[in-house]
């Protein structure tokens, strides 16, 4: 029989998951099985399913490595690609070691640059991603992106991917996200289930596990046991409700949440990368061209480097009311242009058309502004 | 019923003794280097023998063992800013490491914030260390730059323009002048930050620079606004705490009775 843990140790164990995911990685690569490291929500995880692969996000998230990086990289440029770039130059992480192959997009201007410095040192195939999400030009484009990376794959590793198995990896990444997304939907329950630096640990540990049906189980046994603990009474005290939305976060960043939670509010709902952002739409599974439907849900990813970016606001506008929301807090990261100049017409969304309190806060990947984002996050939360 | 408010600041801690309607004594001294003891002394030369309900803020805000409540400084500027002058919607503080902006509603409540933390070129630190380099006192920076045309300071960073203040010198600028531009140069930042929120009607300035009377004109020509102070805008932060404080204890006497 299968021994029922308590909560908080299910949540450490997500949260471990990236440490120990390191020996997860050795044992998948001993089947001898591809590896292939991401670095964005837009790259369709399908594809290396169908092959049988995983893949493993390399965006790093501490400061560990910035000095190395910065030997070649500029200083004033996005922690993450900093710290990304660091790891896999000094191969300090085992899962860019571990990856046949990196697969980037032409997301911002950064990653884009930095990727033409990785592929010096790493096999990096970097997917076309256009700007504007709206026209049929970009679908059109988008689609032959993806079918250029399926050939890419293909001949890489010598194999063939046929639809069939791409439909299969679909339904399965559709059966991950389900299980996902009413794990983070625990967060509409009011008065709270689960804390957010909780929900956090679980959709950030479970990018590291490399057995879809582990996780999927994993997952959705969490969010059943939780469920029944909040019917048996276990509920959280009511505070001032918190949507994070903006850039990664992760690892270092933490620290926003934990500035949020320490203070008196709690995080209900995270719209980036991490949480909902790629989560929420599944690929349709209809479709009779199964890289029609790829297309259409990986081009409707509302981030920042999309011109126009509706999807952002449309799924801020819905969890919003879903999860009762009383502020929204902007997460940009140093040098990030894009996030950086969407803070405005995310805070006149929030102010003006939900008619609720917005604060952005721009940090890095140091602890040195620990302090000052209390103080910003408490004097935040007193005015609610 | 009295109250403490304490405001524990990078370079000056404040404390007031409040009774709900007036200021009954102030302190203010160097923080220094260790806030932990400055701030229990201001709180020891303020206490009385009866029990005084204390609330304090500022960076130093957790630091003292008998406080009652601690509130950030937004908050307390704020609340502060209402109480010496109750017709005020905008607060523009420079403290010694930070500056920030505050909007209040009609209820004297904060409606949004912001707050510059990430560079000194628009904080008090940077006239402090510009006019060390000058060998002026910071307090009679008024008399010594009237009548001064400002020099441009284009440096967008405090250690570069200390650098360039030297070479200013060196050309021999006047000391006078260069006061004149930083001055200039603080208020331009300050106004452009402000413009970030929807600023309107009379400003009320606090924190140690706005003792000076060329910060306030200077602020008031950037920014095309009414520019007001108090003689004890100071003290905002910890006024602000003080009212605070009072106000649980009224809510508090009310409940028990």
């Amino acid at each position: 029989m299968e021994i029922k843990k308590e909560l908080p140790e299910i949540f450490e164990g997500f949260s471990e998951a990236r440490k120990n995911g390191f020996i997860a990685a050795k044992a998948f690569k001993e089947q001898n099985k591809p590896m292939i490291g991401t670095f964005c929500t837009f790259m369709p995880q399908e594809l290396p399913l169908a092959m049988g692969g995983a893949t493993v996000s390399l965006c790093a998230t501490s400061d560990e490595t910035i000095g190395e990086a910065e030997k070649e990289l500029p200083r004033n440029l996005c922690p993450l690609i900093k710290s990304s770039y660091g790891f896999g130059k000094t191969d300090k992480c085992p899962y860019f070691f571990f990856s046949d192959m990196v697969i980037g997009e032409t997301t911002c201007d950064g990653k884009k640059k930095m990727f033409e410095l990785m592929g010096e040192y790493k096999p990096v195939h970097v997917m076309q991603l256009p700007n504007n999400p709206t026209t049929q030009e970009s679908f059109d484009y988008w689609k032959k992106e993806i079918v250029l990376l399926k050939e890419t794959l293909e001949k890489t590793f010598g194999i063939e991917i046929n639809d069939e198995q791409v439909k299969e990896a679909v339904r399965l990444k559709n059966r991950e996200r389900t299980a996902l997304k009413e794990f983070y939907s625990l967060g509409q329950l009011n008065p709270p289930a689960i804390s957010g630096t909780d929900i956090l640990k679980v959709l950030y540990g479970s990018t590291f596990k490399f057995d879809k049906e582990d996780t999927i189980k994993e997952v959705s046994a969490l969010t059943k046991q939780i469920h029944e603990a909040y019917e048996a009474g276990e509920k959280l005290e009511q505070k001032p409700r918190i949507l994070i939305t903006g850039c990664p976060i992760g690892g270092v960043t933490e620290k926003v949440v934990a500035a949020i939670e320490e203070n008196g509010g709690i995080v209900v709902f995270y719209e980036n990368c991490m949480g909902a952002k790629a989560i929420e739409d599944l690929v349709d599974e209809t479709t009779e061209d199964v890289y029609d439907a790829l297309a259409e849900k990986y081009l409707k990813i509302g981030c920042s480097c999309m011109s126009p970016n509706h999807k952002r606001f449309e799924m801020l506008d819905r969890a919003i009311d879903s999860y009762q929301v009383d502020a929204v807090v902007d997460v940009v990261l140093q040098a990030c242009h894009t996030y950086a100049i969407e803070t405005m017409n995310v805070k006149t969304f929030t102010n003006e058309k939900k008619g609720i309190p917005y604060m952005s806060v721009e940090t890095d990947y140091s602890t040195s502004d620990v302090g000052q984002l209390n103080t910003r996050m408490a004097a935040f939360i007193e005015m609610l | 019923m009295l109250s403490i408010g304490i405001d524990s600041g990078s370079a000056t801690t404040k404390g007031v003794l409040f009774d709900g309607e007036n200021i009954i004594e102030k302190i203010l001294v160097p923080t220094g280097a260790n806030p932990r003891k400055t701030i229990q002394q201001v709180h020891e030369n303020l206490s009385k023998e009866e029990k005084i309900f204390t609330v304090t803020t500022g960076y130093g805000r957790n630091l003292l063992n008998g406080s009652d409540k601690s509130v950030t400084e937004i908050t307390c500027h704020g609340k502060g800013a209402a109480f010496l002058d109750e017709n005020i919607r905008t607060v523009i503080d420079i403290g010694g490491q930070d500056s920030k902006v505050i909007l209040l509603d009609r209820n004297r409540n904060i409606l949004d914030f912001l707050m510059n933390d990430k560079c000194a070129a628009g904080t008090g630190r940077f006239m402090e260390v510009i006019t060390r380099i000058l060998q002026q006192d910071l307090c009679e920076l008024d008399d010594y730059v009237v009548g001064h045309e400002p020099i441009k300071i284009s440096s967008m960073c405090t250690v570069f323009a200390e650098s360039e203040v030297v070479s200013l010198l060196a050309e021999d600028v006047s000391g006078a002048s260069v006061a004149q531009g930083v001055v200039h140069s603080i208020c331009d930042r300050t106004a452009v930050f402000s413009r970030r929120l929807p600023i309107e009607g009379k400003v009320f300035f606090s924190g140690g620079l706005a003792q000076l009377k060329v910060m306030q004109s200077t602020l008031e020509d950037k920014l095309g606004l009414d520019v007001v102070t108090h003689e004890l805008s100071q003290f905002t932060g910890a006024i602000g705490a003080a009212v605070i404080g009072h106000d649980k204890l009224k809510m508090l006497n009310h409940s028990t009775k």
